[in-house]
This record gives C-alpha cells, structure tokens and sequence, in this order.
C-alpha cells in the first residue's frame, strides 16, 4: 500500500520562532546560557541560541523572519560581567559568556512591561478564556503576570477603527502593540514599504501609506505584515469567521513556479488559511497574495463536481454517471482510431497538474493511443527554454537555486516581470539589490523593479518588441570586442572551436550598439555601459522569462543568453547562471515528464532505440518511434480532417493559445474533445465530454517548481467530484483496454524514478526527508543539484551558438503601426479561471490596454476609454490606460479575462525550433469604440449557449 | 496540412543554421525536421518538393534532398486498441 502514511491524529505544524535570523558565519562560539554548554555560528543573537538549546525567551518584537529591533525590552537578559540587562535579541553571542535568561530581576522587569502592554489593550481581566482571540494574554501567562495595577481602562492609543477594506485579512489598531513588526515584514520580507509608524510616542499607530485604508495604499497583499504580528491585530478574516485552524498538512502552492510551501490550516474538512512555511525553500516563509489568500476558487459554485456528456456542442450538457462518461470517451477514441488511423487522436498535459498526473497523460498516449501526440501548454510557453538550454549547456533547466540569488553582484532580468508574476522571487531579488546588488532590465515596459522603493535599475534598456536577439548579440559584441571575456572559463569549459566562430560573428560591425541601436530603439551608450556591467560586476546572474521565449526567434534568443553566461564565466557556482522564470506551477514538471511529443521523460527522444526499449519494457507495449504532432500542428491536422479527438487535461488552449480564431476552428473540427478542468472554460465551449477534475487540495502527488525543486502536494480535502485527476487518466486507460494501476501517486514517482536516470534518487518518502529535491537526484547527487554545471557543463562542453537577428515576420506598417505586447499581473494567474473566482477580482476587474500618452492623443484617446484592438489576425476592445510604462509605439495588456480575449489578436507566428507562439509581437491599430466586436458579440452567444446544462429530473425525496 | 504553413516553417529553420555554411546547415535543418516534425508534415513538405518546391530556400530543398521519406503512420505499427 502507499508509502505515505495517512496522518492518524491530525495536528497543526508548529514552526519554532528561534527570534532572530540564522547567522550565515562559519566560525562557532561557544557560550553557557542557564548553565548549559551552546555552540553557535558567529553572529547569532543571544535569544536564537538560546531557542536553538530549547529556552525560550519571552518576546514581542523579534521574530525570525526579521532583523532583531530591540524595541519591546521583553526579552532581557543577564550576562555574567556586564552591567544592566542587555535585550537577547539584539546581543551576539561571544566566546565564553555566561548568560542567564531566569531571575528576579528580569521577572520583575518583564512583568511591569507586560502590564503596560495589557493596560493599553482591550480587555478587561487576563483570563485568556474570556480573550480567546487576544494573543497578547499568551505572553502575559508566559512571563507570569498575575495582576495589572494601572487597571484596564487606561488610556488607549489612538484608533481610527478596524480597517477592513483588504478582503482577506483586516487591522485592528486596538490590539496593536506598536511593535512594528509588520513594518519591517513589509519592508524587510516583501519590500514594498506600504506601512510606517505615524504619530510619536503613546500617540503612535501603525498606518497604511499615508493614512490610507489598505486597500488604497500600495499594499500587495502579500501577508507577511500579517503572520509576523504577535497580537492578532492584522488576521486573516478567515480565522475570525471559522475560527482558529485545528490542524494543517505542509503542501506546495498550485499557481506560479516559485512553489512556495505552505501549511494548509484546516478546521475539520474546511481550510481557515494558507501559511506560507518557513522550512520551504523556494519561499522561505514568504508568499503572495495569489498562494496565500486566492484559493477560494476551490468552493466556488461555478466548479463542475459531475461528468457532462454531449452529442453536440450546440446542445446542452448532460449529466451523467462516471461510467458513462468513460465509456463514452473510450469508445470514441476507439471509433475515431478505427476510422481515421492510430494518429488521429492524442492528448494535453497540465501544468497544473502533477507530475505524476502529466506522467500518466503521456504514458496513455504512447502506450494506450499508440502514438505520440502528446504535448503541453509548456509549449507555448518556455520550450525554447529547453531548446535553447539543453543545445548550449547540455539540459533543459534553470541552472541556479533561489538561494543562489543572495550572491549575486549584477541581475540581468529580460522580458519578465518579476514583481507581479514571481512575487516570492522578486521579494528576495529585491533584498539582494537593497544589500547594494546591480540591476539591469532589458524590457519593452518599464516594469516596477525599474524603478521602486529603495531600487533603481542601474540600466533599463527599453528594447522594441521582436528585437531580443539583436540586442544580445551586441552585449556580446562589447564583451568580445573590449576584451571582457573570462578566457580560462571559456578554454576550460566550452569547445573552443564554437567560441571563435561565435567570437569572429558577434565581433562583426553589423552587431555593434551603433549598429542596432535604431532597431532596437536603445542608445548604444548603454548597451556598452550594460554589458561591461554585466562582465565586470563580480556575480552576474540572468534571470528571463516569456518576454524572451516567446518570440519567433525564442530558441535563438536563449541561446544567446547562454553565450553571455558562459563567455562571462557566469556558470556553474552560486550567485550566476540563467534562470528561466516558469509561469505555471508545474512547467517544470511537466517538460521533465515528457510531456513533448518527440521525448520521454528526462528529455530523451522517442528515436533512441535503448531507451524507448526500457519503456517498452515496463509497459508492455510497442512504442511508435516517430515524433507526435505539437499543439499548433494537433489545431492543423485537424483543420486538414486528420486529426479527431484530444484528451485535454487541465488546460484551456481557447483562452490561453494564439490566434483563436484558428484555435477555435480546430476544435470544432473535432469529432470528440475531452476536458478535464475545474471549470467550464473557454476550451469547453467546443468540448464533447467535460470530466470534473480536482484542485491542489484535493489530491497527493509533486510538482517542480523553477528551480528544478521537487516538492510534495498533500490532499487535504477529498476530491469533490469523487476522483483526482491522475484516477480519472487510469479509467481512461483501462476503459481503453490497457489498465494501469496504482494505489497512490508515490507508486507513479517511483516508476518515473525507475525509468528516468535524472529522477533515479527520488521517492515520496524521499522527498519527505529532506523537504525538498532538485532534480538531478540519482547516485552521483543522492541529495539533489541545487546548482547545476558545477565541474563542467552536462553535455560535456559547453557550446557557443551562432545567433543572427533576424526580424519577424510580424512587421508594423501604415495598417498596423503599433507593437502589441502582452502579459500578466500580480493578483491574477494566467486564463484567470482561479483568480478571476475569487476576491483577488478588487485588484483586477478587467484586461486594460496600456498606451503610451502620444499615442493615446494621436487617436483622441483618453484614459478609460473603450478602444478597438485590431490586427491581422483579429480585433477585440478593452479600455485604454494612458501611461509613460510604454514605450511610444509599444501598446501592452494582460489576457487574465476571457471578454477581452487578447489572443484574438494574436498570430500564428511562432518559434523557428519549437513552434513556440509569437505571443509578444503583435502589430496592431488602435482606435476609439463605443462597444464589444462582433466577436465578442457572438462569442458571448456561443458561451451562453454552450455552457448550458440541462436540467436533471431529481428523484423526490 | 497547408504547404505554406510548412514552407514557412521549414525557411524559419533554414535560416537559423545557415550562419553555419551550407554543408552544416543543409544537415542541421534535415535533422531538426526529422527529430520534430510529424509523420504527416513531413510528408507533405516531401512532397511540395516533388512538386517544385516552390517558396523553398536553397538550404532547405537540400536539406529535405536528402530527408528519409515518412509515410503518415510509419511509425512501428501497433493494431489500434480493439
Ligand atoms: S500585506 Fe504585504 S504588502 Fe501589504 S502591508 Fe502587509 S506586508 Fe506590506
Ligand atoms: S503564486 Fe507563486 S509566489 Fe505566489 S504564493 Fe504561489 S508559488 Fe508563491
Ligand atoms: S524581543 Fe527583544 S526587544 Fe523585543
């Protein structure tokens, strides 16, 4: 039976708060405290060694997640030889001292601390029994106060009223203790400096902005302010509807590919809240706003919890038993196979699913289907990634750690936002770079890390859309040409013979700043002054994302980021490499399973006659060794009427592919569409069998986040709809006469670890050791690979890639004159068929359309107004945001909202190696609108109609 | 599948490796599309070529000279599942 045990009696995980940050020093110190031997690292305050020996120290200001502050005197000691009572919190340890943290003195003196706190507070007696909610009393039974001599109706601070306006957590001045530990949360943790200490004195509160409500104030709504508050002021409204969590299960985050860890608190079969958990090591004990507080999108009444069938897609849905809809699936799969041949069929992996889910997916259509048409959103996402990657360095992965980022000397960070799609990220980025690291950001849009509280970017280089490769080449044409480039490294390391190739071309004139300025709209000078940044700055680390992947030239692009890293030296230790920042969750994960239609997982193609014959082995099949078609070529084939059925699990491809007209086209050519999903999503408009699936919470199983990070995702509730989503894969199979079988998805990661050298080490129970495991885990690295390329690259040396500019297709002209841009925000997550269902919708009610203030007049367009978005390809209309984050030329919007359907006016343009979609260039008009497009009109129609399910006739009581 | 879809697609491809000289790059579009693409589209890209070829580059037509040819379901047979 599964190796993960059931948790008998469910408790909640206790995470120590030691008071103060660990100390990174090598060099221990030894010290007596209450007459117990300790041994520390250098720097570390008296009060976290003295947790670390189990002696806990009263306190209110100091908490691990923070720099020690010294404000609250709560957590005096004495220390044998020194006068007075220093603060534990404050004190460094040091050789040899002798501390005492129990006495009478420092009872007395805590005690009449304490009795001040309490007096100001709201309560009338220190019975905790009467104040369950009031954690303040905690502390006061914990240094023994028995009695309040100035009496409970003191004097209060000011208080202008609970503050509610957050929709998922509220502030209540009364209980604040002043002890500013919010403050530095959200200075420290998140680094948004939304709170300051107003007022002076008794008089001082706690404040959002500049007196604002939350809600007004540049608050993110992370929550760090509110898990370091010791008093209950800031909660979670959650904890004050359902009451305190009775138990919690440590899980993984299902939105974005930072994979922060959390507790999930429950009370009985309900979640009260997320906890983002200090032992997870993507996050450290942070998170955003998405992970923390957006998964009510779990109870949403729109989630579909039964099997729907339909003949149609212009008639109604059905309910239908579990059984039926199976069989109907499987018997049209078979029926489409017999007509139209093995090929006319195949399948979409999730990555939101996990790994072992997406694993399935594939396993079924290679070893079920016969074939290998199989592919994923990743697709249409980062596989230049893995192109460009594995072609240069030998694998097709981020090379660092999150960790590594408290190295690095110079940031490059290109065509990614950071801010809002990788808060956790950029929240630990955004330290690195108060601590005094350099930033670059190569970026159409001016994005917040250009500029924000306490950061300035050393460069922005505002490149036009289309024009990435051109401008890495001429970073490199500086480091070749001023001699910048690390010699050794690149002797040592990479084949020399590709280097002087790549050298003599990037040395070409034509590749000079000068030379690209114009078409790349950067002033040479700073091209030059960026790459000698980059190449003398000490750690030069990059960070990317879909700005440049997806692109016709995506493949080329990473590739010409890795020439950087590597003619740099900037491989191979902490505190370098480059990092593609994954969108969704599981993009990782889901690559690495292989979920591409020309490899198995571990990214070994289907031809390799030794491997495939492994597989085959275990599953007893004939494996087709031919590659299967990808997504766009799937839309295609069946536009050409051969392709006729696709089993899409957890994906909305309408919504989130390009062109989708021509997505739309495709799947009504379809004889049977399956969806899996939470949701009727857009995708399910055109399906024939819609299969309820299941949320992060309702299912075990691992997802891999962008650092290659394993980690576990644990079922705290039951899958509402009856199966999770890796079960409801195995009916498929089965149905279709080739069963596959398991009791629980460890036993699924243990057949991916069995078949894939990279996995080989991993193991649910291994994973649940150590925390966490960075793929590879196998015998040479039994404890995982936090940084990869250490001695040497994976594919022996490492290779320079020749990397000519070459223009897109996608050209302005007088039709078209503006480059459309698109992207995503904080507070929504890609399609936005979570987020968009839950009250995550005050930040984000629509897809606004940015345009910078020239070309906004030019077209008598004013701030708000409703614009027509029109291209080659398509037209919709959104409303106008006038702003200078856009370049003139460049218009920008996100695509988190089905109405708007930014993808309408995409193209079919994609990646030259992987067929990656051109999402980031578009060529466009915009012009004034009084209302929707005919499109949207129609559309609208077509997903009313199709979204209706027909009334059951329920059996009276 | 459209041919010019696939024309295109195969130019796209030629055009990256042709910074490489003729030889290597005749040879690394013929292995990209023979790692990549699908039965069916190359195919049909083989046959364009029969036909003239017409919108080819130079590097592509020798490269898809001397692509194996691949017949749609080519791939190791396996009865579809009763
Ligand atoms: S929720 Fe986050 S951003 Fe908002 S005030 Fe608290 S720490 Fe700052
Ligand atoms: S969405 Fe990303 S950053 Fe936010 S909590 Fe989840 S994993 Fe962390
Ligand atoms: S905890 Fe040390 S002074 Fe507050």
């Amino acid at each position: 039976m599964s190796l993960v045990q059931e948790p008998t009696t469910r408790t909640l995980v206790r995470e120590i708060d030691y008071g103060t940050p660990r100390s990174k020093a090598e060099k221990t110190v030894t010290l007596s405290i209450d007459g117990r031997q300790i041994s520390v690292p250098e720097g570390t305050s008296i009060m976290r060694a003295a947790m670390e020996a189990g002696i806990e120290i009263p306190k209110l200001c100091a908490t691990d997640m923070l720099e020690a502050f010294g404000s609250c005197r709560l957590c005096l000691v004495e220390i044998e030889g020194r006068a007075g009572t220093p603060a534990s919190c404050t004190t460094p340890v040091a050789d040899g001292m002798v501390v005492h943290t129990k006495s009478e003195r420092l009872d007395r003196i805590r005690k009449g601390v304490m009795e001040l706190y309490v007096s100001d507070h709201p309560v009338d007696t220190l019975d905790r029994a009467k104040h369950p909610d009031v954690d303040l009393l905690a502390t006061a039974a914990a240094v023994g106060l028995e009695d309040v001599r100035y009496g409970f109706d003191g004097a209060r601070h000011r208080n202008p009223g609970i503050d509610e306006s957050n929709p998922y957590f509220s502030f209540d001045p009364a209980k604040c203790i002043v002890c500013s530990r919010c403050v530095r949360a959200c200075e420290e943790v998140q680094g948004t400096f939304a709170l300051t200490v107003s007022g002076r004195g008794f008089d001082s509160i706690i404040a959002a902005g500049m007196d604002e409500k939350f809600i007004e104030s540049e608050c993110v709504s992370c929550g760090a302010c509110v898990q370091a508050c010791p008093t209950g002021s800031l909660i979670e409204k959650a904890v004050i509807e359902q009451g305190k969590p009775e138990w919690s299960e440590v899980t993984t985050c299902g939105y974005c590919g930072v994979g922060c860890a959390f507790k999930a608190e429950m009370r009985g079969d309900q979640v009260v809240r997320m906890v983002p958990y200090k032992d997870g090591k993507a996050n450290r004990g942070h998170s955003c706003v998405k992970g923390r507080f957006a998964w009510g999108y779990a109870n949403h009444k729109e989630r579909i919890l039964k099997p729907m069938l339909r003949e149609k897609i212009t008639e109604p849905w059905r309910e239908v038993s579990w059984e039926e809809a199976i069989a109907r699936v499987a018997s049209e799969f078979k029926r489409i196979q017999a007509k139209y041949g093995r090929s006319s069929i195949g399948a979409i992996t999730s990555s939101r699913c996990t790994d072992e889910e997406t694993f399935l997916v594939q396993k079924l259509v290679r070893a079920a289907f016969g074939n290998n048409n199989v592919d994923t959103c990743a697709r249409v996402c980062h596989s230049p990634t893995g192109y460009g990657l594995s072609t240069t360095f030998g694998t097709s992965a981020g090379t660092q750690d999150f960790d590594s980022v408290e190295h690095t000397d110079v940031a490059i960070v290109m065509g990614a936002n950071p801010t809002d799609a990788h808060p956790v990220f950029a929240s630990r980025l955004k330290k690195r770079l108060r601590q005094g690291a350099k930033l670059i950001v190569i970026d159409p849009r001016r994005i917040d890390l250009v500029r924000s509280p306490h950061i300035e970017a050393a460069y922005h280089l505002p490149i036009l859309p289309g024009t990435n490769v051109a401008i890495l080449t001429a970073l490199a044409h500086v480091i070749v040409t001023e001699g910048l480039i690390k010699e050794q490294f690149v002797r040592e390391r990479c084949e020399w013979d590709a280097f002087q190739d790549w050298a003599a071309f990037v040395a070409e004139e034509r590749n000079s700043p000068e030379a690209v300025a114009k078409a790349t709209g950067v002033p040479a000078e700073d091209i030059r002054g960026a790459a000698r940044l980059y190449a003398t700055g000490g750690n030069g680390a990059i960070y990317y994302g879909l700005g440049v992947t997806e692109h016709s030239q995506g493949s080329t692009a990473v590739m010409a980021l890795a020439n950087l890293a590597m003619a740099t030296g900037n491989v191979g230790r902490p505190g370098v490499g480059v990092n593609p920042m994954r969108g969704q969750n599981n993009v990782q994960g889901s690559c690495d399973m292989g979920s591409f239609p020309h490899e198995f997982s571990g990214y070994r193609h289907i031809a390799n006659d030794a491997v495939r014959a492994m597989f085959e082995a275990a599953w007893g099949k004939t494996l087709d060794n031919e590659p299967g078609l990808r997504i766009n070529n799937m839309l295609d084939a069946a536009c050409d009427g051969s392709f006729k059925a696709l089993y899409i699990q957890g994906e909305d491809i309408l919504q989130s592919d390009p062109n989708t007209h021509h997505v739309a086209a495709g799947l009504a050519a379809m004889e049977c569409v399956v969806s899996q999903d939470l949701f009727l999503n857009e995708t399910a408009n055109y399906a024939h069998v819609f299969l309820p699936g299941s949320t992060f919470l309702e299912k075990d199983g691992t997802y891999i986040n962008a650092e290659r990070r394993i980690q576990l995702v644990r079922k705290v509730v039951e899958p509402k709809a009856g199966y999770a989503d890796w079960e409801i894969t195995c009916l498929i199979s089965e149905a279709m006469g080739y069963p596959m079988r398991y009791n629980h998805p460890s036993e699924i990661m243990d057949e991916i670890a069995r078949l894939t050298p990279t996995f080989a080490g991993v193991s649910f129970k291994r994973i649940e050791e150590l925390g966490s495991i960075q793929w590879p885990c196998n015998e040479k690295a039994p404890e995982g690979t936090p940084v990869m390329h250490m001695n040497g690259f994976v594919r022996g040396k490492g290779r320079f890639m020749v990397t000519e500019y070459i223009a897109t297709d996608e050209k302005v002209g007088p039709r078209y004159p503006l480059l459309l841009t698109t992207g995503r925000i904080l507070s929504q997550y890609n399609v936005g068929a979570q987020t968009r269902r839950t009250a995550n919708v005050v930040w984000h009610e629509e897809d606004r359309l940015e345009i910078h203030p020239h070309d906004a007049e030019e077209r008598g367009i004013r701030d708000g107004d409703w614009v027509k978005l029109a291209s080659r390809a398509g037209e919709t209309t959104l409303r106008a945001r006038i702003t200078e984050r856009v370049a003139p030329g460049v218009i920008y919007t996100t695509f988190h909202h089905p109405n708007t359907q930014a993808n309408v006016v995409t193209t079919d343009y994609a990646d030259w190696a992987t067929s990656c979609p051109e999402y980031k260039v578009t060529a466009v008009q915009v012009s004034p609108s009084n209302g929707p497009t005919e499109w949207q009109e129609q559309y609208n129609e077509l997903v009313r109609k199709s979204r209706r399910v027909a009334a059951t006739v329920e059996a009276a009581e | 599948m459209s041919p010019d879809k696939l024309v295109y697609m195969a130019n796209q491809i030629g055009r990256f490796f042709v910074t490489q000289g003729q030889e290597k790059a005749a040879a690394g579009t013929a292995d990209h599309i023979r790692k990549f693409w699908e039965p069916r589209m190359r195919t049909a890209i083989i046959a364009h070529l029969k036909a003239g070829g017409a919108g080819l580059d130079p590097v592509v037509r020798l490269a898809l000279e001397r692509l194996p040819e691949a017949k749609p379901e080519a791939g190791r047979q396996q009865a579809p599942p009763q």
